[in-house]
């Protein structure tokens, strides 16, 4: 084996994903320049766009909690050395769940309807994640090809459902009713009007609260927890799990489950707090994405929440973007991202090579100019 | 249903099985030789974009071709850098390749021609015609024979030709040559071909590039031959049906030609069989049958119906003992 390439905890933490987000960064701005825009003027554009004013700020921390939620699935998969690529899966299936749940429980109170609707949605999300874990677990196929199986699974289903059962009557587009005023999730410009603060109308909601909650929890899970440390313990060495009296199966199915009920946090975002309506891709890719931000985010929680907020910015600055420079799409956020999960991700080794090379060079000269 | 249904209904089930075809025989080779590539889809519509921004600007499809194999190749050999020379890991890096060439082949296409992402309609040379095979028209007078032979193995367009070549190829090459047998070797147990003074490193990435001609095959068939432009997210997943198909033909050559065939019907059939009543079973929503390539897989993964084993090494980076 190669040696483990050693570095100081704080070049590990910061510094490493800094350098390939910076990589990244000029990449996108490669292909800016390429495509003949001004990369000062792009960027210019994304910034104001995305933190420029409250209105801006308040749809980029929508996004963020769309990927603090895929984010956190991802990461947890991670733990338990899982690759879920079913994000968009479980949130398509967490979506059923929700509007199941929104649309046969309208005589609960608001309170409550909100619960249910969440709680449905997880456990949507999380059956929907717990089937290729237990594949795994018990007939050893391999979680990655099923989850990808799954995302098309659940696609098609979700076509076929909103078109010939849950659609709404009368409608050609594929999507529900509305859910009843119950089961919306208070926007924050409700709770900050109640508070006296003034907001402009965005679709910024008290998810964002809720998913702040399951990064802590998944902290607490993950690093304080008899079974995060079960997690972590099989993600690290399945053989040293088992000797630590540790089933790997049974880990590997309840890791899958939590990750797809996370993944359902995205439909809660979504269908609760924005649209109020199950529409047909409401997951647009955020499944993906969440795998960047977790690789971004060490698949530590509080890296995730960084790195989701970095990515709701891109995103709303993307929107911003696409509106002022008509060459330039959206697409630009799935390109970055693309590059980061690359840089991040599959070029780890290289990065963390060059960051160590470059400590080792500068630090006998500090030593020397001393 | 008569002769003239049954050919038209096979005809369009070889023409959707050829982009399938193409991904999984690429697949196939990657994964032989130990490089697991979820990235086929990335690959495909890269070429597809290349292929028709290719043509277009050249008038010539078979520029289209080659420009479409070249786009291919170079994320296959970014592939290839981060799983063989980085050791990163191969599943992150083939979501970074799909994620890469779906932003970059929708921005670029809107940069260059403002269409929302479609690149301009293809015509005349710069599309691959349909070839009819020598002997069509002569033998059409034989009954039965003779109009399947005119209708659906004659008159396709080169890439399909080239992809349907490809597979006595992969399985000759594969099973009967001294570089298919190192290749397989590297990906079931590459130490013993690297104590045997044979390149790792070098078979691999000389794997990844066959991938990638292949998806370059794939992609500039659906772009310039199946359809006419380049339309944005044009592969929709055949990328992973054909990884599907690969797993269902156990990494065999042949077994892949009848596995994309297979999901090549059913997606004929999907088309023609919405509201179509089936006897017992009653309307069948179409969406089971396209469904139906994704649960078959997972019920073969789970090995309910036989066992599919990937090769000992897929997935593994090779690292050298000091």
């Amino acid at each position: 084996m190669s040696a483990p390439i050693e570095l100081p905890r704080w070049a590990d933490v910061a510094l490493v994903p800094a350098v390939s987000v910076v990589a990244a960064f000029i990449v996108a701005g490669l292909v800016v320049v390429g495509i003949g825009e001004n990369p000062l003027t792009v960027t210019r554009i994304l910034v104001t766009g995305s933190i420029g004013s409250a209105d801006a700020i308040g749809f980029t921390l929508y996004y963020a909690t769309n990927f603090i939620f895929t984010g956190l699935a991802v990461a947890v998969a991670f733990h338990a050395g899982l690759f879920n690529i079913g994000g968009e899966g479980q949130a398509t299936l967490a979506g059923i769940g929700v509007s199941l749940a929104c649309l046969n429980l309208p005589f609960l109170p608001a309170p409550l309807l909100i619960v249910a609707g969440i709680l449905a949605g997880a456990a949507f999300g999380a059956v929907w994640a717990l089937i290729p874990g237990w594949l795994q677990a018990t007939r050893g196929s391999h979680v990655v090809i099923t989850t990808i199986m799954f995302n098309f699974i659940a696609a098609t289903l979700v076509v076929y459902l909103l078109v010939n059962v849950m659609g709404r009557a009368g409608s050609m587009s594929p999507e529900t009713a509305e859910f009843p005023a119950a089961s919306h999730i208070p926007s924050a410009r409700e709770v900050l009007g109640a508070l006296g603060i003034a907001q402009p109308s965005t679709p910024l909601n008290l998810s964002l609260a809720l998913a702040l909650a399951a990064a802590f929890g998944v902290w607490l899970l993950i690093y304080r927890s008899r079974l995060g440390y079960a997690i972590r313990t099989v993600g690290a060495s399945p053989g040293a799990a088992i000797y630590a009296g540790i089933s790997p199966g049974r880990i590997v199915m309840v890791a899958m489950a939590i990750s797809g009920a996370l993944a359902g946090g995205l439909a809660v975002n979504e269908l609760m707090g924005a649209q109020h309506r199950m529409v047909l891709g409401f997951t647009a890719g955020y499944g993906f994405v969440g795998i960047a931000v977790a690789l971004m985010g060490r698949s530590h929680p509080a890296g995730i929440v960084l790195a989701a907020l970095l990515f709701g910015a891109l995103y709303q600055g993307g929107a911003e973007l696409a509106f002022e420079t008509p060459t330039i799409t959206r697409d630009m956020v799935v390109v970055i991202g693309g590059v980061l999960i690359l840089f991040a991700g599959a070029l780890e080794g290289l990065f963390r090579r060059l960051v160590a090379r470059t400590l080792t060079v500068a630090a006998p000269r500090r030593a020397r100019e001393a | 249903m008569d002769l003239q249904a049954l050919a038209v209904i096979l005809d369009s089930a070889l023409r959707l099985s050829v982009p399938l075809l193409c991904a999984c025989l690429a697949g196939l080779w990657s994964e032989k030789s130990g490089v697991v590539d979820i990235g086929l889809e990335g690959k495909m519509l890269i070429a597809a974009f290349a292929a028709a921004a290719g043509a277009h600007a050249s008038g010539s499809a078979l520029i289209g071709l080659a420009a479409g194999i070249g786009a291919s190749v170079a994320f296959s050999l970014v592939h290839g850098f981060a799983a063989i020379s980085q050791r990163g890991n191969q599943i992150v890096s083939g979501v970074a390749i799909n994620m890469l060439a779906a932003g970059l082949s929708a921005i670029v296409g809107n940069a260059w021609y403002g269409q929302g992402g479609r690149t301009p309609s293809l015509e005349g040379d710069a599309r691959f015609g349909d070839i009819a095979l020598p002997g069509a028209d002569a033998f059409a007078a034989v009954p039965v024979v003779g109009p399947l032979f005119r209708e659906v193995v004659s008159g396709h367009a080169l890439p399909a030709y080239l992809a349907f070549l490809a597979v006595p190829l992969t399985w000759f090459v594969l099973a009967r040559t001294r570089f298919g047998l190192r290749l397989r070797a590297v990906g079931e147990k590459p130490a013993a071909v690297d104590t045997a003074g044979i390149s790792v490193p070098l078979l691999r990435y000389a794997a990844v590039i066959i991938c990638g001609v292949l998806c370059g095959i794939g992609g500039a068939y659906l772009a310039v031959a199946q359809a006419a432009a380049f339309l944005p997210n044009m592969t929709a997943g055949k990328g992973f049906i054909a990884l599907a198909a690969l797993i269902f033909a156990k990494w065999r050559a042949w077994p892949a030609l009848g596995a994309c065939l297979l999901f090549g019907l059913l997606d004929a059939g999907a088309i023609r069989l919405q509201g179509v009543s089936l006897p017992l079973i009653g309307p069948v929503p179409v969406q089971a049958i396209q469904a139906l390539p994704y649960v078959l897989t997972v019920i073969l993964l789970a090995g309910f119906i036989g066992r599919a084993v990937p090769p000992a090494a897929s997935g593994v980076p090779y690292v050298k003992e000091r």
